[in-house]
């Protein structure tokens, strides 16, 4: 039988506030962290949270996982010493793109000043495992620590290898998580040649009038531990990683294959990892960026994975609420996820007003709606994850129990 | 060329390092490296600061040689002179 895992901490730094409580509990009440078209952690500033040497030390996306992290640590009871083997705590932070801003700013000093004045902490900063460093650093985790890259699916990946590393005996607790900080000139330049931003900057997942997606940046961390060494040692379950499935579409460098298969057979995946069959699903944390495509590609896959339960269950974006936050998201939407299924409530897809004909599934419009239970079973949720390169990820998460 | 004295040296090695991270007041002449808990890749900064400066090159076995931060200092003055 394979180990179960749990998850007994949660952190987030996003657009909706510095504390994975805002991230939910705004989200929820309806409010949009997208302010002039972009999703910026303005309440953010690095200097407030850590020492010289960190914010000096770290880019930006590091210094998004540290802080989440610490608030993670510290809802798990960690704070005043790790309850485990320190060799026996993996640590795995993703990111989609690293340390962006580094790379810029260190070559305008090379071209401006010349090689030899280019900064000894550039490699190191914007190496896309710095965060994955820096956050077993600080709190001396010492078993399996690496990043994971797979662009916009890169967060749900690190949860779903969290979740193996445990059930395969290699760790018994992982901090695992997403960080991503790409709101700079090189990285609006890209995205924007592209056509993959929403020129009005408003992200509408599913609606009729969706044209692309919002930019946003921040980190989630979750703490997760093999269910019974946290329930020996007393910790408060948040809930549970009970299930993940990957596939690849093999299709095209940045379209989803159209017709949803692959993403569909990684739901599917995820269900049977985690016992679960379409009818004891709940609720669905979408991809859901905005994009033609993408919204489009997903229906289909869970219509196609879920058969006539896609009708019934709920669906909302994240997104809609923070913008797309690229290899961050798939941790700060588990973080969110795992929130839905505690609070027994719903946030809404922000700004879905117009239905698109083709896209006829429950995409929660308006407001926040309570998550009803049959039968005092723990709920039970999906989040996908989907991203440029053809990765699908999708994740499933029980609930504790009330 | 004006003479930089060593005082001059000593106030922006000082306002270097204390970007770097320590507490200002620690950083004394008497201070090592290690206790103000600066490493190799801090003093590869601190010579490309140096250098700029002064044009002062330091290198790597040069660099290897300061226990403190009175080294660096005398160091640097002595080859700017």
């Amino acid at each position: 039988m394979k180990r179960r895992v749990v998850i007994t901490g949660l952190g987030a730094v996003t657009p909706l506030g510095v504390r994975a409580a805002s991230l939910h509990a705004r989200w929820a009440a309806g409010t949009c962290g997208i302010v002039d078209g972009v999703g910026a952690c303005s309440d953010f500033e690095p200097k407030d949270f850590l020492s010289i040497k960190e914010v000096r030390r770290l880019d930006r996306f590091s210094q998004l996982a540290l802080v989440a992290s610490e608030e993670a640590l510290g809802e798990a009871g960690w704070a005043d010493g790790l309850p485990y083997d320190p060799l026996r705590i993996g640590c795995i932070i993703a990111t989609g793109i690293g340390g962006i801003e580094t790379v810029e700013n260190q070559h305008d000093v090379m071209r401006d000043k010349g090689a030899k004045m280019v900064s000894p902490l550039g490699i190191p900063q914007y190496m896309p495992n710095a965060a994955a460093a820096a956050v077993s650093m600080k709190h001396g985790l010492q078993g399996q620590m690496y990043g994971i890259v797979s662009a916009c699916a890169s967060g749900a990946h690190a949860v779903g290898s969290a979740l193996r590393m445990i059930q395969y005996g290699d760790a018994d607790a992982v901090v695992v998580g997403g960080a991503e900080a790409t709101l700079t000139v090189f990285g609006f330049a890209c995205f924007n040649s592209m056509q993959a931003l929403s020129p009005t900057g408003i992200s509408r997942p599913f609606d009729l009038r969706r044209d692309g997606f919002v930019m946003g940046e921040g980190a989630g961390v979750l703490v997760l531990e093999e269910a019974e060494a946290a329930a020996a040692r007393g910790a408060a379950v948040l809930g549970e990683v009970a299930g993940y499935g990957s596939t690849s579409d093999a299709h095209h460098l940045t379209a989803p294959e159209p017709t949803g298969g692959p993403a569909s057979r990684a739901i599917e995946l995820a269900l049977a990892d985690a016992g679960v069959t379409p009818d004891g699903v709940d609720y669905v944390n979408a991809h859901g960026t905005s994009t033609q495509l993408n919204d489009a590609a997903e229906t289909k896959a869970l219509k196609r994975a879920l058969g006539p339960d896609a009708k019934r269950i709920p669906i909302s974006s994240t997104k809609s609420a923070i913008g797309h936050l690229l290899g961050a998201a798939g941790a700060v939407e588990s973080v969110a996820t795992v929130q839905t299924l505690a609070a027994r409530l719903i946030p809404p897809t922000l700004g879905y007003e117009v239905p698109d004909p083709e896209l006829d599934l429950d995409y929660v419009p308006g407001r926040a709606r309570e998550l009803a239970l049959d039968n005092g079973r723990p709920p039970v949720a999906i989040s996908n994850s989907f991203a440029f390169g053809g990765h699908n990820v999708s994740l499933v998460f029980k609930g504790a129990r009330a | 060329m004006s003479t930089i004295t060593s005082e001059q040296v000593e106030a922006r090695v000082v306002e270097a390092l204390a970007s770097f991270g320590p507490d200002a007041a620690a950083i004394t002449r008497e201070a090592t490296f290690e206790e103000l808990d600066i490493d190799s890749l801090d003093l590869v900064e601190l010579a490309q600061i140096v250098e700029d400066e002064y044009g002062v090159v330091l290198k790597g076995e040069d660099m290897k040689e300061l226990k403190t931060v009175g080294d660096a200092i005398d160091l640097i003055t002595s080859r700017a002179a």
